[in-house]
C-alpha cells in the first residue's frame, strides 16, 4: 500500500532523514516509533504531499507522492500532530466542513465514524477549542476518517493525552483495521509499539530496525536484569561501572541492565552494597520495545561516534 | 461548488466568532469616522481672541460686536496695556488679540482708521487661519458702514471654495477614511486570516483535502469583498446622515471603483500572507507596509504635490493615492468615469499584476 524508496530530507543542512526505505502493506497496523525529533513527521508530511523529499520516492497505492499528489490527497486520511482543528468551530461544524470538502456527507459515511463520533455527540455544539485532549483527538479522527480514506495517517495521535483516552483510541485503530483501512501511526510511546502489527525504530532519520513487535524483541541478543532500589542515580552511576555490563537504564522505578553474558548476581549484589545501596533487587527480566530501542540507540551513537573520529 | 460554499460559511464563522475582527470590521469606521469628522479638524469656531481697545466709541465697539457675532471668535480677554497683551498671549488665553489705536474713531471718518491684528506665530497654520478670518470679518463690516459702496481706489479680492464652499474638513476626510477602511479591512484581516491557517496548522489539512489553492484564497477572499462592499456603504450612509455629506456622481459608479479598490488591496493581502508565517507578522507587514503609506503618502493628510520629488515619485505605486483621487472626483465634484479613466486603469493593472504574483506565490506544500 504504502512505499518509501530512500527517502531523504534536510532542512537547512541539517539531515532530518536520512536514506529511509520500507513499506507498508495493505490492511496493517504500522508503527513508527521513536522520540522527538527523530524526523517521523517529515516522513508523514512527504508521505502526505506537503512536503517534498530532497531524494528518493515514496508510492501511495502504486501512485508517485508528487508526480500523482491529487489522487494521495483524496485517498489519505491525515492527522497532523498538532491539533490542527477549526477552535472557534463546533464539534459538529468542523465534521461537517471537512465531510463538505472532501466530497461527502456525515451521513454517507456514518458507520465508519460511529463508535467513535457517538462518544462526541453530547458535546456536538461545544467548540473544538473547549473539548478536553482526548475529546479532541476523537474529534481529529473522526475528521481524518469521514471521507472513507484507504489509509490513515496519524501523527502521534495520543501525544499528551491520558492514559485512559490512549488506550481507547488505540481500541478504535484496532476496529478501523478490522474494517480494512491501512494505518500508518507514529509515536513517542515505547509501550504502543506492542499495539502494531509491525513497527520501525527511528532515530535520528534513520531507521533502526523493522520487525514484528514480537521479532524485535526476540532479537535482543543480550540479558537483562531488572533492578529495584530506592536510590535510582546512585545505582545507575555504579552499574554503568561495572565491566560486564553493557548499559543501565533507569525505567521509572525500576533499573534495566543490559549484559552480553550471564551476570553474577551476587556479585553486583556486593558491588551495590558496598556502594552504600541498600536492599537491591536484581532479577532476570523479558526485554520491551524500549529495552531494544534505548540497545539500538547507544550503538548508533557509538557508530556515530566512530565516524566523527 | 458545494466546497466552496462550505468553505465560505466557515470562513463566516472564523469572522463573526472572533471579537477583534469584529472590532475592526464594524468599530472601526465609525470611530475614524467621528475622530477624523469631529476631532481632528482645520476648521476654526469659538477661538479665543483678545481686544485691547485704546478707543471706546460708537465704531469700536461695533465692530467688536461684529466679531463677537461670528461663529469664528469668542472674546476671552479685555486688556488695558501692552504687558497686560503679552501676558494672555503668554498663558494661552488667546491665540490671536485686536488691538485698536487710540485715534480710530476719529481716523474713521477721514478713512485713515487703522486696525492691528497680533496672532500667536507658534501654530502658524492657526495663525494664518485666525487673522485671515479674523481680517474678513473686519473687512465685510467696514463695507456695510461705507454702505456697500466700495472705495474706489481699492480691489478686493473675493474667494470662493469650489465643490466645498464652507471648506469643511470633513469632506476632505470621508473619502480618506473609506480609503483607509477599505485597505485596512480587505488587505490586513485577509492576509492574517490565511496566517492564522498556517499557524494553528489548519493549512496542513487543507492541503491534504482535494481543495484546490485557487479555492482557497477565493474562498478567503469573498466574505471580505461582501463585508468590505458593505463597509463603504455603511461609511457613506453614516456620513450623510451625520454630516450631511451627499455623493455628487454616480452611486453605481463609485461603488463599481470601490470594488476593483477592494479587489486590489485583497491581492496585497494575498501576497503578504504568503510572506507571513505568522498573524503577527502579517499584522505588522500590513500595519507599516499599507497602513503608514496610506495615511502619509496617499494624499490623504499631506498633499502630494508639496512633497519633495522622491516622496512624489514613490506615492505612484500607493493604490490609495488613486483611488483617493477617483472617490474625490466621484464625491464632490461629481465627475463621471471620462475623468477618471486613467486612474481607474493604474487600479486594474495594479490588481492584475498582484494577483498573477500572489498566485505563483500561493504554495501547494509546506515549503
Amino acid at each position: 500500500m504504502l512505499e518509501f524508496k530512500n527517502i531523504s530530507k534536510s532542512y537547512e543542512g541539517q539531515e532530518a532523514l536520512k536514506d529511509i526505505s520500507f513499506d507498508v502493506k495493505k490492511g496493517e497496523l504500522f508503527g513508527l516509533i521513536g522520540p522527538d525529533g527523530a524526523g517521523k513527521s517529515t516522513l508523514f508530511r512527504i508521505l502526505t504531499t506537503v512536503l517534498l523529499a530532497d531524494n528518493g520516492t515514496a508510492l501511495f497505492n502504486g501512485h508517485d507522492v508528487v508526480d500523482d499528489y491529487k489522487y494521495v490527497r483524496k485517498n489519505v486520511g491525515y492527522m497532523p500532530g498538532k491539533f490542527s482543528l477549526y477552535q472557534d468551530l463546533s464539534v459538529k461544524e468542523n465534521l461537517n466542513f471537512f465531510a463538505t470538502i472532501f466530497g461527502t456527507s456525515i451521513k454517507e459515511n456514518y458507520d465508519l465514524i460511529k463508535d467513535i463520533y457517538q462518544q462526541l455527540e453530547p458535546f456536538e455544539n461545544r467548540r473544538a477549542g473547549a473539548l478536553s485532549g482526548g475529546m479532541k483527538q476523537k474529534l481529529a479522527l473522526s475528521c481524518a476518517l469521514i471521507h472513507k480514506p484507504m489509509v490513515l495517517v496519524l501523527d502521534e495521535p495520543t501525544f499528551g493525552v491520558d492514559a485512559v483516552s490512549r488506550k481507547e483510541f488505540w481500541d478504535m485503530l484496532k476496529s478501523l483495521k478490522a474494517k480494512g483501512v491501512t494505518i500508518i501511526v507514529s509515536t513517542p510511546y515505547m509501550d504502543e509499539a506492542s499495539l502494531c502489527d509491525r513497527v520501525a525504530l527511528i532515530q535520528k532519520g534513520k531507521i533502526l530496525q523493522i520487525d514484528t513487535p514480537k521479532g524485535i524483541t526476540d532479537s535482543f541478543e543480550k540479558i537483562l536484569y531488572t533492578i529495584k532500589t530506592n536510590k535510582i542515580y546512585e545505582s545507575l552511576k555504579v552499574l554503568n561501572d561495572i565491566p560486564e555490563v553493557s548499559n543501565a537504564f533507569s525505567f521509572g522505578q525500576i533499573i534495566h541492565v543490559y549484559a552480553e553474558n550471564e551476570l553474577n548476581i551476587e556479585k553486583v549484589n556486593n558491588i551495590l552494597r558496598e556502594n552504600g545501596i541498600e536492599d537491591p533487587k536484581i532479577e532476570l527480566g523479558e526485554a520491551t520495545i524500549e529495552d531494544c530501542f534505548m540497545d539500538l540507540m547507544v550503538s548508533q551513537n557509538l557508530e556515530e561516534d566512530g565516524v566523527a573520529e | 461548488m458545494k466546497q466552496f460554499f462550505a468553505f465560505i460559511k466557515k470562513e463566516f464563522y472564523h469572522i463573526f466568532r472572533d471579537q477583534r475582527t469584529l472590532l475592526v470590521l464594524f468599530g472601526m469606521p465609525i470611530a475614524q469616522l467621528l475622530l477624523f469628522g469631529y476631532a481632528i479638524t482645520t476648521e476654526v469656531s469659538n477661538a479665543n481672541i483678545a481686544v485691547f481697545n485704546q478707543s471706546p466709541g460708537q465704531f469700536s465697539n461695533q465692530l467688536i460686536n461684529e466679531l463677537k457675532s461670528s461663529d469664528f471668535f469668542r472674546v476671552s480677554a479685555n486688556v488695558h496695556s501692552k504687558e497686560e497683551l503679552e501676558k494672555v498671549f503668554r498663558t494661552d488665553q488667546a491665540k490671536i488679540a485686536i488691538v485698536i489705536p487710540p485715534k480710530f474713531e476719529e481716523g474713521f471718518y477721514n478713512r485713515e482708521a487703522q486696525i492691528q491684528l497680533i496672532a500667536d506665530g507658534s501654530d502658524p497654520n492657526l495663525a494664518t487661519i485666525l487673522s485671515s478670518s479674523a481680517n474678513a470679518i473686519i473687512m465685510k463690516w467696514m463695507m456695510k458702514k461705507s454702505g456697500n459702496a466700495l472705495p474706489v481706489e481699492s480691489i478686493t479680492t473675493g474667494v470662493r471654495w469650489h465643490y466645498n464652499p464652507s471648506l469643511k474638513s470633513v469632506l476632505m476626510f470621508v473619502p480618506g477614511v473609506i480609503t483607509i477602511i477599505l485597505m485596512l479591512v480587505s488587505a490586513m484581516l485577509t492576509s492574517i486570516s490565511i496566517a492564522r491557517e498556517k499557524e494553528l496548522g489548519t493549512i496542513e489539512i487543507l492541503f491534504v483535502s482535494p481543495l484546490k489553492p485557487g479555492i482557497i484564497i477565493i474562498g478567503k477572499v469573498v466574505p471580505f469583498i461582501i463585508l468590505s462592499i458593505f463597509n463603504a456603504v455603511f461609511i457613506l450612509v453614516m456620513a450623510w446622515i451625520i454630516f450631511d455629506i451627499p455623493v455628487n456622481g454616480s452611486i453605481v459608479l463609485l461603488l463599481l471603483e470601490s470594488l476593483l479598490f477592494i479587489i486590489t488591496a485583497l491581492s496585497l493581502g494575498v501576497l503578504i500572507s504568503t510572506v507571513s508565517n505568522s498573524q503577527q507578522m502579517a499584522l505588522m507587514l500590513s500595519l507599516f507596509g499599507l497602513m503608514l503609506p496610506v495615511i502619509l503618502l496617499s494624499g490623504f493628510i499631506f498633499p502630494i504635490s508639496n512633497m519633495p520629488l522622491p516622496l512624489q515619485v514613490i506615492s505612484n505605486i500607493i493604490p490609495a493615492k488613486f483611488y483617493l483621487i477617483i472617490i474625490k472626483g466621484i464625491m464632490l465634484k461629481g465627475v463621471g468615469i471620462m475623468y477618471i479613466w486613467k486612474e481607474t486603469l493604474v487600479l486594474v493593472f495594479m490588481s492584475v499584476l498582484m494577483i498573477v504574483l500572489s498566485i505563483k506565490k500561493f504554495k501547494i506544500r509546506l515549503q
